[in-house]
């Protein structure tokens, strides 16, 4: 098998093979394949080229949300990614094998592939009970995680569960879903997210393989292109927030309008994610364009700081709410001037908040017990 | 002489599930269903507020996303007493029928077609014989020669590369296949198309819920407003979009999907006597044209079906704590009052008891608790659920859409109705009422631009959007009809919080394991007469079990380890 990024005929030459022998190989397969001796050319051609490199992708406490958003990328389109990007070797989802045969495939990639495949993990790992709360073909989450990552040149983290054991994570987190940072010694790149937006899941991968390294990560291990900015200073409703105009009840003349929903609860300023900016499902919308709150859904702990709709009178370090309250209660449509002098206040204040912030999501691993919305 | 196989994980699927058979003679004599991940989500649930339960719900499952949220919402609303505007019903009608012909299209190309279409006999076949085949059965404009042409050499290097990613140790050359190449060919260029289509389809959902998976929902309508006045809002730019995705949606039904099922299935048509299962079927219904509580406006009607007797529909009532309940004599829980109990949702009792095998483990004790679903039973029936429970219960009460294109097909097929019962109708019943959600999503979008243009617009209601206005205590139930099957929600508020959340789904009602008095569900049954030629190799037992279209985080998730005492503690 060839190493990802050589061809087999570099493979094999490296390990001593003569040209000869490699012909006499490339026969074979094409015997193999079905293709018979007219397919020997093709075969050639193809192992002169770079293997693709080998991926596998292990689902434990989950929804398959993660797999469902992934197949929803549209550059490349999964299609292209499976077929001429990459080799996805093991997936429950999507793979043509059951049972033995797919476990043999994931044996056979970890095996032949040994510390050069990439490993991408869906799903929490429960650790109560000696880990009964989920087993794959009789083995816990916990014994297939540590077996994958051993030798896996890269892990990544897809969605809230395998960055921050997401719902199930939850109080009282019945099963101890644990995120799988905390299982392996090995640097995870996360990428949250319930599930993570679809062109960012492909981009973290092609950019492994387009750069040959990982992404430049913050301090929760989330790759800053994609997480660095709070859905909140990418927002196009801005301009309302800053201008004190917020929606006060689902569906009122503000909805309809098109104004801030922070009001109705939108976590939006403490939540760092892509939505405002590349958006969902080929750009076509995002949670606050169509109406509805962030529920912070990328963020460490959010399913605790409900509920959804109680707005964010105060966060840390973001001192301008109360403001943002008294202003949008006292503006009338239209008051003008008001809508000026709040804005003007807030921009004033805006940049250095921006960057503390950034500071105190970046800091803050795990969420503080009395940062927590009471419920 | 008896053999044990094991097929854990069964792949392709949403979720783990294990299935352990006993073959003798190439035939399954018996089997058994296990469920081997659970989160506990109901307990999660507990003193939460009421409005939030549609996000968390929804997370049950992200392949079959949204329709959690919509029963959830639908069960606060009943506990609440809410009617939703015209609008908001539309509207989630609308997400229903995207959701539904997306999940169809995705389960038949890429969780079931390869259980049918040999991969790598598709290297065999001549790309102008396939395309005269793709052009007499469909008027699909992507089948000319050099098209699959140019999908053969691209499958062949793949192949040839030697890295067969998720196609390999499939059960290729496996004498089960019975496609000529040409139909292999062409349905693996259709299971490629499938797979880019698959991502448009779902933007209705992010037009309306601004993402998907996950689109968000609203207790007392929908979240996004109606305004063809503003950028902000749905407008009819918006609309245009929706519209034509619905147009895009209505063509890859009638002219990829369905032709290749049809054409798939005339080679398999053995099938159609393998498989059948259970004798009983069960629909709670969906999408309403005159509101949620007028079930007799459903277009999937609710009813329940005993004995393959089509010329009686049973009611069904969800309420009624001596119609619908949950055994867990072989599920990893306990009862208080024993293992032989039966309990309505609304008294769920649940602990987690697990007494299975230490892991790593060959083999379960299937004479124990062998899974972590549980075993939910009307009137003490078991019952299949999903789209051909749904065909049957509307054919049954003469649905006028159903009974024509239950009727073309079965012509078509050259098959007697009871052919329905079985893998292939299971697989076909799923492939009619894609056809027909696909058409009625059309209706529901025309229905929704009829409502605006007479000059409603509102999509929420507020009128109890505040706990103040909520009585002390509430109980309601939500019910629909999940792309899988009947799916309902129960909930219990007090004092503005949850008590108390259950779900029974679908794939609890069809992969759940044995009941208290030794019942089969549907997976066990169905699987039993199923024929297995190379234990190795058992591709006969994916065939059965795929036409269910399993989903198994759904049906794991019942946890409530206090008990029915302890409803009344608080989680804060």
């Amino acid at each position: 098998m060839a190493a990802p990024g050589k061809s087999v005929w570099q493979t094999m030459r490296e390990k001593g093979y003569s040209r000869r022998e490699f012909l006499q190989f490339c026969s074979a397969a094409a015997a193999a394949a079905g293709v018979g001796t007219s397919g020997k050319a093709a075969v050639v051609k193809v192992f002169e080229k770079k293997a693709r490199p080998p991926v596998v992708w292990l689902h434990f406490q989950e929804c398959t949300c993660c797999s469902e958003s992934f197949i929803r990328a549209s550059h490349p389109i999964v299609a292209d990614a499976l077929l001429d990007v990459l080799s996805l070797d093991y997936t429950q989802t999507l793979q043509a094998a059951a049972g033995q045969q797919a476990e043999k495939c994931l044996q056979d990639t970890l095996r032949a592939y040994d510390g050069k495949y990439i490993l991408l993990v869906e799903g929490s790992v429960p650790t109560k009970e000696n880990g009964v709360y989920c087993t794959i073909a009789g083995r816990t989450a916990l014994q297939i995680l540590e077996e994958a990552a051993k030798g896996a040149a890269a892990v990544l983290a897809w969605g809230n569960c395998a960055s921050y054991g997401c719902i199930q994570g939850a109080s009282p987190n019945p099963t101890g879903a644990t995120p799988i940072h905390k299982l392996i010694s090995k640097p995870v790149i996360n990428v949250p997210g319930c599930p993570p937006i679809a062109d960012v899941m492909m981009s973290v991968v092609t950019h492994i393989l387009l750069f040959g390294k990982i992404p430049e990560l913050d301090g929760q291990g989330r790759p800053r292109e994609f997480y660095g900015r709070r859905v909140h200073d990418t927002c196009y409703r801005r301009p309302y927030y800053d201008a004190g105009m917020f929606v006060e009840t689902f569906d009122d003349e503000r909805a309809r309008k098109g104004y801030c929903l922070y009001k109705m609860g939108c976590r939006g300023p403490v939540t760092y994610n892509a939505c405002g900016v590349t958006k969902w499902n080929q750009g076509v919308s995002y949670p606050i364009q169509s109406g509805h709150g962030c529920i912070g859904c990328s963020e460490n702990g959010f399913w605790d700081r409900g509920p959804f709709y109680r707005h964010l009178s105060s966060f840390p370090g973001f001192g301008v709410e109360s403001t943002a309250d008294s202003v949008g209660l006292a503006l009338g449509a239209g008051v003008a001037v008001g809508v000026t002098a709040h804005a003007v206040t807030t921009n004033i204040r805006k940049r250095s908040l921006i960057s503390e912030n950034q500071e105190e999501s970046v800091t803050n691993r795990e969420p503080e017990e009395d940062q927590k919305v009471p419920r | 002489m008896s053999q044990r196989i094991v097929v854990d994980p069964v792949t392709r699927i949403e979720g783990h599930l294990r299935i352990e058979a006993v073959v003798e003679n190439g035939v399954i004599k018996d089997a058994y269903s296990a469920g081997t991940m659970v989160r506990g989500i109901e307990k999660i649930l507990k003193g939460r507020d009421p409005r939030d339960a549609w996000a968390f719900t929804e997370r049950v499952c992200g392949v079959c996303t949204t329709v959690h949220a919509l029963a959830s919402c639908r069960a606060v609303e009943d506990a609440l007493k809410i009617t939703v505007p015209k609008n908001a019903e539309l509207i989630r009608n609308l997400m229903f029928c995207a959701q539904y012909v997306q999940d169809h299209v995705v389960h038949f190309y890429h969780l079931h077609a390869l259980d049918w279409v040999d991969v790598v006999s598709m290297l065999k076949a001549d790309p102008a014989a396939t395309s005269k085949l793709a052009q007499s059965i469909s008027s699909w404009p992507k089948s000319s020669p050099g098209h699959f042409a140019a999908v053969q050499q691209r499958l062949k290097q793949y192949v040839e590369s030697g890295q067969l990613g998720i196609f390999a140790n499939g059960y290729w050359g496996h004498k089960a296949y019975k496609l000529p190449p040409e139909a292999n060919l062409m349905a693996v260029s259709h299971y490629l198309d499938a797979l880019e289509w698959q991502k448009d389809i779902v933007r209705i959902h992010t037009v309306f819920g601004g993402k998907n998976p996950h689109p968000n929902y609203l207790v007392g309508g929908m979240p996004c407003s109606l305004n063809l006045e503003e950028l902000g809002a749905i407008n009819t730019e918006r609309l245009g979009l929706v519209a034509s995705l619905v147009k895009e949606a209505i063509t890859f039904v009638e002219q990829v999907y369905v032709p290749d099922l049809l054409t798939i299935a005339t080679f398999y048509k053995d099938w159609a006597a393998i498989g059948g299962g259970l004798d009983n079927y069960l629909c709670y219904g969906d999408l309403p044209t005159r509101g949620y509580n007028d079930p007799s406006s459903f277009l999937l009607p609710r009813g329940a079906i005993l004995d393959r007797n089509l010329n009686e529909v049973h009611d069904v009532n969800p309420r009624d704590s001596e119609e619908i309940k949950e055994y867990i004599s072989h599920s990893w829980y306990q009862y208080g009052a024993g293992d032989t109990a039966g309990l309505h949702p609304w008294k769920g009792e649940t602990e987690f008891h697990y007494t299975g095998p230490q892991p790593p483990y060959e083999q379960l004790d299937v004479e124990g608790k062998y899974s972590w679903l549980k075993t939910p039973r009307w009137k003490d029936h078991p019952m299949e659920v999903g789209p051909l429970a749904r065909m049957l219960v509307a054919y049954a009460k003469g649905n006028t859409d159903v009974k024509e294109l239950v009727g073309a097909v079965l012509k078509q097929l050259n098959v007697p109705i009871t052919a329905l019962f079985s893998t292939l109708g299971r697989t076909a019943a799923r492939g009619v009422e894609t056809q027909l959600v696909a058409h009625w999503m059309q209706g529901f979008l025309d229905d929704l631009l009829a409502n605006i243009k007479a000059g409603d617009t509102r999509t929420f209601t507020s009128e109890k959007w505040e706990p103040e206005t909520w009585p002390k205590e509430a109980e309601g139930v939500g019910m629909s009809e999940a792309p899988r099957g009947a799916l309902a929600h129960w909930i219990r508020i007090q004092d503005a919080k949850i008590e108390n959340y259950q779900l029974v789904v679908p794939s609890t009602w069809n992969a759940s394991p044995r009941d208290a008095k030794g019942q089969r569900s549907s997976y066990e049954a169905a699987l039993i007469g199923t024929p297995v030629a190379d234990i190795n190799q058992p591709v006969e037992i994916l065939r059965t079990v795929h036409s269910f279209d399993p989903c198994l985080a759904c049906a794991v998730h019942l946890y409530d380890p206090e008990g029915r005492q302890l409803n009344m503690v608080r989680f804060e």
